[in-house]
């Protein structure tokens, strides 16, 4: 039973992480249909981002909440300036292409990032200074730290921000307009080319979030993190609905879950191919996910 | 053959198509004889392009039967009812983008031949000889729509007159018994339109075709339809003549409250 | 083609496929071929495969598959694991060992219709979940199934696992590696040029017109994936059993299907002639950059990436759109010198992929 809610607990941190990023997959699918594949990358700039400004702010030696706080907000703020970019220099070109010209562009800039990144950092691990105190809560037989805690109070906070940007906000009424048809919206005036970029922005920013808050728990770090860690996200993202923040969330929850419970059985070994069998399994039976709706084209 | 031949060649029965809360079509019933041009209008949002959609299996209806020569096909997919004999035109040309003229109707041909993958890939005598006869027969429907001096433009370089055409030259190559018309007329001048008239005619008799068509041009749907159909709200308001629909009352509020 | 005219060509084939094999791995007396240069010869070939039969379902039937490695990982491993646990058995039919002999050849044959046999099935199990859906599902099924393969590599010990399949024996020669590549050339444009290849067309340009018109779109976009997948098998079995130990999951992931989708992007994606040109210069240009990539390491990669992006953005139908080299095509092209014909195709690409 401990074991069991151990597991739980684990799986818990693990698919909060997925989710993080899977809302960034589901916000920029809903509004552009494209998979950002460089959206795992960009997760991957985030912990990268806060590594060096954490070195630059002389943060590593001493940890101080005050101080995760500041480079987890300079990561997410340099993020969102990469996602505009990255948008506005390789997508906003093609965005009238066919979806397939879209999808290789972003294929392209995922491994721009992941190459560049071996090249700029280096393609050994680093590792990300310890920023805050490590603890241990023991409820009864199970065990949390600190970090995880964070990382999944951290989710939950960001998928209600996000509920409440979409539903209840101004620019989140234009981005629901720009995903439900980008013509029309900019016919009724809407600035489509800044709600996508706001949606990149965002996207980016809580990837980058997800980034630091995962190297505060493991801080080894390299340019190719993302890469695995993005692909089980957007994963995550199908299996909850892709284009809702609440699947998002579920999603990357029952995948950390499913990931965890398997490390603890005897095909341990298997654990990075469960998303993906995962995926398969949701395409047969039910390919609008979770939370999905099943999107007629219209004739 | 014990069973007699069904009175007409399509039986629509009592269907009715719901997308979440709306219902775009209600309890509508058709009735097709065979060789008869049928006309279905309504205003706009009336719901004649969602019956097509069923007639053609891209949606399936929520409730009802579709009978194509006694035949149930309600839930069909779409390339099972081409197989069975009905083809469509679309309302927005799809026609393929990249292909020429002559292209696109060979590909409609695609559904009649009878080589296999293998045939193709090793190149046997069948695969050839079927594609020199499809490449007569299309080049003998495009001559029918006088694109036969086209056939080798892109289909998209066509004037817009002339993509309406080729999309009923390229739904014929399927050999259909059934055709589905879905405003032909859209976008013809006058004298096109009058041209399609003649066209249709023929092709009916030619191929001895059923037509069933929507359209909004009155000229087009009154000259040519013996039996017009009326649709509004979802829901079939009047069945009849050319002459009797213009007479008749509920039909001209329908039209006049559109306006 | 008559069949008399057709075996004349395919006994042609195996007359200089004969010939050149002997030239680039033995060599006529003092005229040999620099071992080196044989070699990226050979990986060419491999990457021509890879190319052409990727282009048969990126390229012409319009759904995007990111995975072709993992398919050229199942055929490679399933023909070596032949080849290396029954070779000897096969080959002593016709007398002779798995490298030398008549033998030789029946167990390079059993190896490629295991590999091609294996891949296809794997290409029927990914294709039928993913392929009823819009493309972009099977970017994302295709890569993970990358994944899944090279997870499961890692754990069967019979194959070698994380070490690679060092057990491999190197069978493939300079014939069978072309004659491959032949097969395949043969075999996509066959499809292209038929009724099928209209078809693939029609699904790729519009789906929901494809349909009403009477093709059977999963059917065939099945098919032309399985077909896909069974030729990368091969391909995968060429070159694992090329030269020692390449057969490793390291070599086969993610990075391996980009190479490839490279190759037939700027190629042009849908003609069989970009796809071998693409191949040909994306295995030779490494090559020539190899000081490049030795005084920079990594950045070959960066500059693959940056070319991918700005040929999305800049050219995206490649350097030959959707056009095949085919005597046709020259002959109307020097005899009308206007631009007519092949812009008209290209400029289409660009507008509709």
């Amino acid at each position: 039973m401990e074991t069991l809610l151990q597991q739980i607990i684990n799986g818990l941190s693990l698919g909060a992480i997925y989710a993080l990023i899977a809302l960034g997959y589901t916000m920029v699918y809903g509004v552009l249909r494209l998979i950002n594949f460089a959206h795992g990358d960009v997760y991957m700039l985030g912990a990268f981002s806060g590594y060096y400004l954490a070195h630059a702010l002389g943060l590593d030696g001493n940890p101080s909440v005050l101080g995760a706080i500041v480079v987890t907000i300079g990561a997410m703020a340099f993020c969102a300036i990469v996602g505009m970019l990255i948008e506005r220099f390789a997508y906003k070109p093609v965005r009238h292409h066919p979806r397939l010209t879209a999808l290789i562009t972003a294929i392209g800039v995922s491994l721009l990032l992941e190459y560049g990144g071996q090249v700029v950092f280096g393609a050994t691990p680093r590792f990300f200074p310890q920023m805050i105190e490590s603890r241990t809560y023991a409820l009864g037989g199970v065990q949390i730290t600190n970090q995880n805690l964070l990382i999944i109070l951290v989710a939950v906070v960001v998928m209600f921000g996000l509920e409440f940007i979409v539903h209840r906000t101004r620019i989140g009424k234009a981005m629901r307009a720009t995903s439900y048809n980008l013509q029309v919206a900019k016919l009724m005036g809407i600035n489509t080319d800044r709600v996508i970029a706001f949606t990149f922005a965002l996207g980016s920013a809580l990837a980058a979030a997800g980034g630091v808050l995962v190297a505060l728990a493991i801080p080894r770090i390299d340019p190719l993190m993302g890469l695995m860690t993005g692909l089980k996200a957007f994963v995550a993202a199908v299996l909850g609905g892709i284009g809702s923040i609440p699947g998002a969330m579920v999603g990357g929850v029952l995948i950390g879950l499913m990931e965890t419970g398997l490390s603890a059985t005897a095909y341990s070994t298997y654990r990075d191919a469960v998303a993906f069998g995962v995926l398969i399994l949701i395409l047969v039976v039910r390919p609008a996910g979770i939370f999905g709706s099943t999107a007629v084209e219209k004739v | 053959m014990a069973e007699p031949a069904p009175a007409y060649l399509l039986d629509v029965r009592n269907v009715s198509k719901r997308f979440g809360g709306l219902t775009a079509v209600r309890n509508v019933s058709l009735q097709v004889p065979a060789g008869t041009v049928y006309g279905l209008i309504g205003p706009n949002g009336a719901g004649k392009t969602t019956v097509f959609n069923l007639l053609t299996g891209v949606y399936a209806p929520t409730d009802g039967q579709i009978l194509f020569d006694g035949t149930p096909i309600h839930g069909r997919r779409p390339h099972q009812i081409a197989r069975y004999g009905i083809t469509r035109t679309f309302q927005n040309i799809r026609l393929f983008s990249d292909m020429t003229v002559l292209e696109n109707v060979m590909t409609a041909h695609h559904l009649r031949t009878a080589q296999n993958i293998f045939d193709a890939i090793v190149g046997t005598g069948r695969s050839h000889r079927e594609e020199r006869e499809m490449r007569e027969r299309a080049m003998h429907l495009l001559s029918i729509f006088g694109l036969a001096g086209l056939a080798d433009e892109p289909a998209t370089s066509l004037p817009y007159g002339s993509q309406r055409r080729l999309e009923i030259a390229r739904a014929l190559a399927t050999r259909p018994r059934l055709l589905l018309l879905d405003e032909p007329a859209a976008g013809m001048n006058p004298q096109e339109a009058v041209g399609l008239m003649d066209t249709i005619r023929w092709i009916r008799d030619e191929f001895s075709l059923t037509v069933l068509l929507v359209e909004h041009n009155m000229k087009v749907v009154m000259g040519i339809c013996e039996t017009i159909q009326v649709i509004d709200h979802g829901e079939s308001i009047a069945t009849g003549t050319p002459a009797e629909i213009q007479s008749n009352p509920r039909v001209i509020e329908a039209y006049l409250g559109a306006c | 083609m008559p069949v008399g005219r057709k075996l004349f060509f395919i006994t042609l084939a195996i007359v200089a496929l004969a010939v050149l094999d002997q030239l680039f791995e033995r060599g006529f007396g003092d005229l040999r071929i620099n071992p080196y240069y044989a070699r990226i010869v050979s990986l060419a070939g491999i990457n021509i495969t890879l190319a052409v039969s990727l282009t048969l379902i990126n390229g012409l039937a319009g759904q995007f598959s990111i995975g072709h490695a993992g398919f050229m990982a199942v055929g490679g491993y399933a023909g070596t694991y032949l080849t290396v646990y029954h070779g000897a058995a096969i080959a002593s039919f016709l007398g002779g060992t798995p490298l030398e002999g008549p033998g030789s050849v029946l167990v390079m044959i059993a190896s490629l219709a295991v590999a091609a046999c294996a891949a296809g099935l794997a290409g029927l199990v990914v294709g039928i979940p993913s392929l009823r859906l819009r493309g972009d599902y099977l970017a994302i099924v295709t890569l993970g199934f990358g994944e899944i393969i090279r997870v499961i590599i890692l754990n069967i010990p019979a194959v070698g696992g994380a070490t690679g399949f060092t057990a491999a024996l190197p069978i493939t020669s300079f014939f069978w590696i072309f004659g491959v590549a032949l097969l395949t050339i043969v075999v996509v444009r066959n499809i292209a040029t038929s009724t099928f290849g209209r078809a693939l067309g029609a699904i790729r340009t519009d789906e929901i017109a494809a349909e009403a018109m009477g093709i059977q779109t999963t059917r065939y976009k099945v098919a032309a994936f399985v077909i896909s997948s069974a030729l990368a098998g091969m391909a995968g079995a060429l070159w694992g059993q090329l030269f020692a130990n390449p057969l490793n999951p390291q070599n086969l992931n993610f990075v391996k299907s980009i190479e490839v989708i490279i190759m037939i992007v700027l190629g042009g994606l849908g003609s069989i002639t970009g796809a071998v040109l693409g191949a040909t210069t994306l295995t030779v240009l490494p090559e020539a950059l190899r000081t490049f990539d030795q005084q920079f390491p990594g950045l070959r990669m960066v500059l693959y990436a940056l070319l991918l992006i700005l040929l999305m953005i800049y050219r995206p139908q490649g350097i030959m759109g959707r056009r095949e080299l085919s005597f046709a095509w020259l002959r109307r092209s020097t005899r009308d010198d206007g631009p007519a014909a092949p812009a008209a195709g290209a400029g289409k690409d660009a507008a509709d992929g």
